[in-house]
């Protein structure tokens, strides 16, 4: 059924249709409606769940950790400073093989104090073991969060999945609310691999020795290899009863063109509107969405890029003494397919400064004029300050 | 003794605690008493070590080991999955050490005991962080040596009163036990399991290790404590009613402190003053529980 939602809200009916039965959270803006939704939804009985008002995030995460250990479907959604707070607890969910799903709200870290857009958040924890999709828009937003469960509970890995601030979390949208039925035929009730349970005494994250550790590391690489095959079967089975699906990445007009944009996020949709434009005048340009970031999709994005002769990253996220993270990921992808296109970065955006259409085209132009990259990491749309020494 | 559950054993001997392990003691007990239908959450602590490494185990029910600062809120979860799968009769329990209870889980352990969590929380106190090798916690009490509180350096401020920061939360239960008291600990642990909501019990566990004592003194010491007064056995329902549950002979200080190497370097005015700290404490106990000196 056709409903308008904000992406909160989108967040919220996916995790009530996927019958998560253990909730906890800790307030932190842009996150809250999430999570005030869900406690209205305990609270009327629209969910059979237990809601656990923490007192931090840490213990959120830890929280979750014990119910998914125990047995049951869990959520929690948080963003920024909770997610650093959690950084520890997110490494153990996924050394654990627990398949906690999370709503990520993309906002800037502090100092200062910013509330707003920015994807510096979620990406810093890409090493943690979790998967991690980026969703353009509020109808993707609910449908990865359904799919997440599936993936996370094939793969046996924790899955976040993550929205902008503002942009996605508080814009109002149609979206197409799945019937609880089609949800059920997509996403079967929880089965752990494991559980603490007294009749079969396990221990559960013991001791391990450096006879051990290894392997068990091992397992959860292979794990993420294997998410990414596994990840195109269960679109598919959403897709069948849906009539959805997004891809790992999403290639837009690469067939033809010069400069690819690679995008993730909403910014991805004002690159839309701006390749209409730019189409209608004849530039040869393309973009490349790329939706599933852990794992890194490394062959669908050679592939895509390939097919350009100039690819450039919009970043709205940095690496200091680095670069944007996304332009580091595709340059790595890249750098050992022979003959491939130069990779140009853009930083735009920061906590939550709009990226324009006007920019964008201004991107495009540049990295059209310009043989190579002159440096990592172009920042645009930035305001002229004396340095601070 | 008269404990129905004595022959039940859930510790395995080939556990890898060091001898005269107080811990280890403490651990026995409390699991002949809370017995299968028990899930133990254990955050990082000595027993982190004692249970064994993967694939082996010492402990016959299922365990959750956990993150240092977790104890109380990964219990939270496990009894949450738990009522929702409908298992009303396992009980949960946190076993966590000093430094996992008052220091670096105290956030954890606040947030859940607030919410009235039902499940035991067992903090087995050795009074350091012996597992990473004897430094200071806020469990270290006045006078001690560390490696961290070394030399003239030694600690020379007060335990934390640990029952009383929880009797402020107004839980159900809370209560100091002592491994050279098994039928009162034995007693306490059955009460913690037959009372619904947040329950602590606060565990003297000696550490033959870090104190620098013979491990075949562990729980004569243990003892002395509480015959000093050092370690009073209480306990408190609601955080209103408290009742003292041995009345000790009331022995010098003195004589705990000179036998462990921990408190070697106090002069005899130091442990006069520390003598000073504990009738103080006492007498406040007693007010506390409505008696007279």
């Amino acid at each position: 059924m056709k409903k308008v939602l904000e992406g909160s809200q989108a967040v919220a009916e996916a995790v009530r249709l996927a019958k998560v039965q253990v909730i906890s959270a800790y307030p932190i803006t842009p996150q809250t409606h999430i999570v005030e939704i869900l406690s209205d939804y305990v609270a009327t009985g629209r969910m059979n769940a237990k809601y656990l008002r923490v007192e931090s995030e840490h213990s959120c995460m830890a929280a979750l950790i014990g119910a998914q250990s125990a047995g049951v479907r869990t959520f929690t959604a948080t963003c920024s400073q909770g997610l650093a707070l959690m950084h520890e607890l997110l490494h153990w969910a996924a050394g654990a093989r627990l398949p906690i799903v999370m709503g990520e709200v993309n906002r800037a870290l502090a100092p200062g104090w910013n509330i707003w857009c920015d994807q510096t958040d979620s990406l810093a924890q890409r090493d943690t073991g979790w998967m991690q999709l980026y969703c353009e828009d509020s109808q993707e937003v609910l449908d990865a969060t359904i799919l997440a469960y599936r993936l996370a509970e094939r793969v046996n890995l924790p899955t976040m999945v993550v929205l902008d601030a503002f942009y996605l979390s508080h814009t109002y949208e149609p979206v197409d609310v799945p019937e609880q039925e089609e949800v059920d035929r997509f996403l079967p009730p929880y089965k752990p691999a494991f559980t603490l349970d007294p009749g079969h005494p396990y221990s559960l994250s013991p001791l391990v020795t450096p006879n051990a550790y290894m392997e068990m590391r091992h397992d959860i690489a292979l794990a993420m290899e294997d998410a990414l095959a596994i990840f195109d079967e269960v679109e598919g089975e959403f897709a069948r009863i849906m009539g959805r699906r997004y891809g790992a990445v999403e290639e837009i007009d690469t067939d033809d063109a010069d400069v690819i944009f690679v995008t993730s996020g909403a910014v991805t949709s004002t690159v839309r509107l701006v390749l209409e434009e730019l189409r209608s005048r004849g530039e040869k340009v393309g973009a490349l969405k790329i939706k599933l970031f852990r794992p890194f999709p490394t062959e669908a994005v050679r592939r895509a890029l390939s097919k350009g002769r100039k690819a450039v990253v919009v970043d709205r996220n940095y690496s200091f003494g680095a670069s944007g993270i996304f332009a580091q990921e595709v340059r790595a992808a890249l750098c050992n397919a022979p003959g491939h296109p130069p990779v140009f970065g853009y930083i735009a955006g920061l906590g939550g400064r709009d990226i324009t259409t006007q920019m964008l085209s201004h991107i495009y132009f540049e990295v059209k004029e310009s043989e190579a990259p002159l440096r990592e990491s172009v920042w645009v749309g930035r305001q002229e300050v004396n340095r601070a020494t | 003794m008269q404990l129905e559950a004595m022959d039940r054993e859930l510790m395995c001997s080939g556990h890898v605690g060091c001898p005269g392990c107080g811990a280890t003691i403490a651990m026995r007990f409390a699991l002949k008493t809370l017995g299968e239908k028990t899930i133990m959450v254990l955050p990082a602590c000595c027993w982190s070590v004692i249970a064994g490494p993967f694939p082996q185990s010492s402990l016959k029910i299922p365990v959750i080991h956990t993150a240092f600062e977790t104890g109380g809120a990964t219990a939270s979860g496990v009894r949450a999955a738990l009522d929702m799968r409908g298992d009303e009769e396992t009980t949960v329990v946190v076993w966590a050490g000093d430094g996992g209870t008052f220091d670096i889980g105290f956030q954890a352990l606040s947030g859940a005991v607030e919410r009235n969590e039902n499940f035991i929380y067992i903090c087995y106190d050795n009074e350091a962080y012996m597992n990473t090798g004897i430094q200071r916690s806020s469990s270290t009490p006045y006078g001690a040596w560390t490696t961290t509180t070394s030399g003239s350096d030694w600690k020379k401020l007060r335990k934390k009163n640990i029952v009383e920061a929880l009797v402020a939360h107004r839980i159900p239960y809370a209560a100091t036990a002592n491994i050279a008291y098994p039928e009162d600990l034995v007693r306490k642990v059955r009460k913690a399991r037959e009372t619904k909501g947040s329950r602590f019990l606060h565990i003297y566990a000696s550490c033959p290790t870090g104190w620098r004592i013979p491990a075949e003194m562990s729980v004569r010491i243990a003892r002395m404590a509480v015959q000093t007064n050092i370690f009073p056995l209480y306990e408190v329902e609601n955080g209103i009613d408290y009742t003292i549950n041995v009345k000790p002979r009331e022995y010098l200080v003195r004589e705990y402190f000179k036998l462990q190497g921990r408190f070697r370097h106090l002069s005899e005015e130091d442990l006069d003053q520390i003598q000073g700290m504990v009738n103080e404490d006492w007498e406040r106990l007693l007010r506390k529980a409505g008696e007279r000196a």
